[in-house]
């Protein structure tokens, strides 16, 4: 029997020949991220080991992006510490005004394929775009990573995602990941590995593709995984011969293997609660929001600013609502400004904040009032994530920016200058 | 009530408190409270954003049950360090989200899948968790639940009081 790209790099990593679901083993990480929410408890356990020190600082990347420029007294304290402690030991220092950790070590061509990459966050499963294992750990951990460079990680069953047909007009990557997660719900793949193939990919750029991996979290992956394809190694700058790349064999075992055709998509939304709760835009039509916004790992590349661009040219937003929009990356501004989307998006209204988590978990910045609802390309829509009593639904930026010129809910195709096919 | 025998952290009595499906980490430790890192702060706002006044209420050595996916979300350890801090002793759920699951005993919770329990058992009700044999047991139904036990080194963190302290442990013997 064969072994799925995940189980190939667990046990190139742990040194055996084959693994199988369920088996747990030791590996040696290859890179560790750490952002600064959960940085301080981190900090705080590693310097309860007297004797530790770290064990690579050259593969341990601080990235300061939650509270970002620093947005209280305290957490300018906690910047401080995570400065003193990168540079103490030699550890890269991605400071505030770059943008949102799996963002920047994207652009940065940290992740490569065939890796072991851990991060203190739980969207860390994105970076598994460049065919490498990331996954997502508590801070506790991290300081156990940073003192011995190994972890134990559980074999987990992999569920093997066919993505095809062709995107549909007015139609982003978001509504795609929400399509997946309205079909397996918040825990169905809870421990397991997700393999993202098909014919869907070739067309999506490495963002889009990371829209989507770090959506799958929600579903409660460990990790997600794309296949290296010359897209990919264009973006690192590399070629096959350079790198450690992982495929499938061809009589892998997958626990499931589940096709979706995205032809005939619709719009999509997550209603308020869960990100999984996806359903068609048309459900909630004519719904009054007083915030739209761009924003998160997920949400808020260059891409997304393009789309919402595209839907504001010439139009305004509409007086009871605040369009605020936190890219992702310095990068995605600089490059948004170079191509004059910025001034279509602020001409028609939109606020433009530092690049961070931000509004993401209402990290003071794009805070909603209790009553309030706010439409978002961001990842999640729990209960009070952007304030307690807020309501947040999910969706394209192009749904987002449609519905920030309407004041409520609204299909985006139209204003595209399209048919609704509803 | 039994006493809690406190040399021994595998066996707890306590009571039972009781939540529903789905419960995130920003149920647990909304993100407004993520600058904290003192435990009593941990505590204070312990699931302020599902149970209004958790903290003052809890008793030290409570158990929490949860419907299924437990934890939910981020990766925050806030949420299991708020939950220890607070006086929870265990968590028992129908399933956990994975990182709040490893999160829970690398501060030294455990976490323990019973489903059977969870579905039959009220909030208020008297328990003893045993993690050495794997038993939970419902006074007040007078019923016990066999569970997995975990593997034996996430006992030892149990035992030991976490991840840290049996990495000191090892760090020592090296
Ligand atoms: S943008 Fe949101 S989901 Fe992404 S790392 Fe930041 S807080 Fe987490």
């Amino acid at each position: 029997m064969g072994l799925t790209i995940t189980e190939k790099i667990i046990a190139s990593k742990a040194r055996v020949k084959n693994v199988s679901p369920g088996q747990i083993h030791d590996v040696p990480v290859d890179i560790a991220y750490i952002h600064d929410n959960n940085g301080p408890i981190a900090l705080q356990q590693f310097s309860r080991l007297p004797k530790a020190k770290v064990w690579d600082p050259d593969k341990v990347y601080f990235v300061l992006d939650h509270h970002s420029p620093s947005t209280t007294f305290r957490a300018a304290q906690h910047h401080r510490n995570i400065r003193d402690f990168a540079k103490q030991y030699g550890c890269h220092l991605i400071d505030v005004g770059r943008g949102v950790s799996h963002s920047v070590m994207a652009e940065d061509g940290v992740p490569r394929p065939g890796k072991i990459l851990v991060g203190t966050d739980s969207h860390s499963v994105g970076l598994g775009t460049f065919g490498c294992l990331s996954t997502g750990i508590g801070s506790t951990e991290m300081a156990s990573v940073l003192a011995t460079g190994k972890i134990w990680l559980k074999v987990p069953e992999t569920v093997k995602v066919v993505l095809e047909g062709k995107m549909p007009f007015g139609i982003g990557a978001k509504d795609v990941a929400l399509l997946i997660l309205k079909h397996f719900g918040p825990c169905f793949l809870n421990y397991m590995a997700i393999e993202f193939t098909g014919p869907l990919l070739d067309s999506l750029t490495i963002e889009e593709r990371m829209t989507i991996t770090i959506m799958g979290l929600e579903m409660g992956v460990k990790n997600a995984l794309m296949p290296v394809d010359e897209k990919l190694l264009t973006k690192l700058g590399t070629t096959r011969d350079n790198e450690e790349i992982i495929t499938a064999d061809s009589d892998a075992r997958y626990i499931s293997e589940v096709h979706f055709d995205v032809s005939n998509l619709q719009p999509m939304l997550a209603t308020p609660g869960l990100p999984t709760n996806g359903t068609d835009v048309s459900k909630a039509e004519g719904t009054e929001i007083q915030q739209a916004t761009l924003g998160s790992c997920s949400g808020a590349f260059y891409h997304d600013l393009e789309q919402a661009a595209r839907i504001l040219a010439g139009r305004k937003v509409h007086p009871g609502v605040r369009f605020v929009i936190v890219p992702n990356s310095s990068r995605v501004i600089l490059e948004a400004a170079s191509t004059g989307i910025i001034q279509t998006l602020m001409e028609a209204g939109a606020i433009i904040s530092s690049p961070s988590c931000g509004t993401c978990a209402g990290y003071e910045v794009g805070c909603l009032a209790s009553g309030e609802v706010c439409i978002s390309t961001t990842t999640r829509n729990m209960d009070g994530r952007m304030g307690a009593g807020g309501k947040i639904y999910l969706a394209s930026a192009y749904t987002v920016a449609a519905s920030a010129v309407a004041g409520h809910i609204t299909d985006p195709r139209i204003l595209l200058g399209g048919e609704v096919d509803a | 009530m039994p006493k809690n025998n406190t040399e021994n952290r595998l066996v707890t009595w306590s009571h039972l408190w009781k939540v529903g499906d789905n419960i995130s980490t920003d149920h647990i430790l909304p993100s407004r409270f993520m600058t904290q890192v003192e435990p009593y702060e941990l505590a204070a706002n312990c699931m302020a954003g599902c149970v209004p006044q958790f903290s003052s209420r809890i008793l030290q050595g409570d158990v929490l049950a949860a419907g299924e996916n437990l934890g939910y979300g981020s990766s925050r350890e806030q949420a299991p360090q708020a939950l220890k801090y607070a006086g929870v002793s265990a968590v028992i759920a129908k399933s956990f989200a994975r990182i709040f699951y490893r999160n829970c005993f690398n501060v030294g919770i455990p976490a323990i899948v019973c489903p059977a329990f969870v579905e039959e058992s009220s909030e208020g009700d008297l328990i003893e968790v045993n993690l050495e044999v794997g038993l939970i047991y419902n006074e007040t139904l007078g019923k016990s639940y066999e569970f997995t036990k975990p593997p034996e080194f996430m006992l030892t963190y149990i035992k030991l009081g976490g991840l840290i302290p049996y990495l000191e442990e090892q760090m020592s013997k090296a």
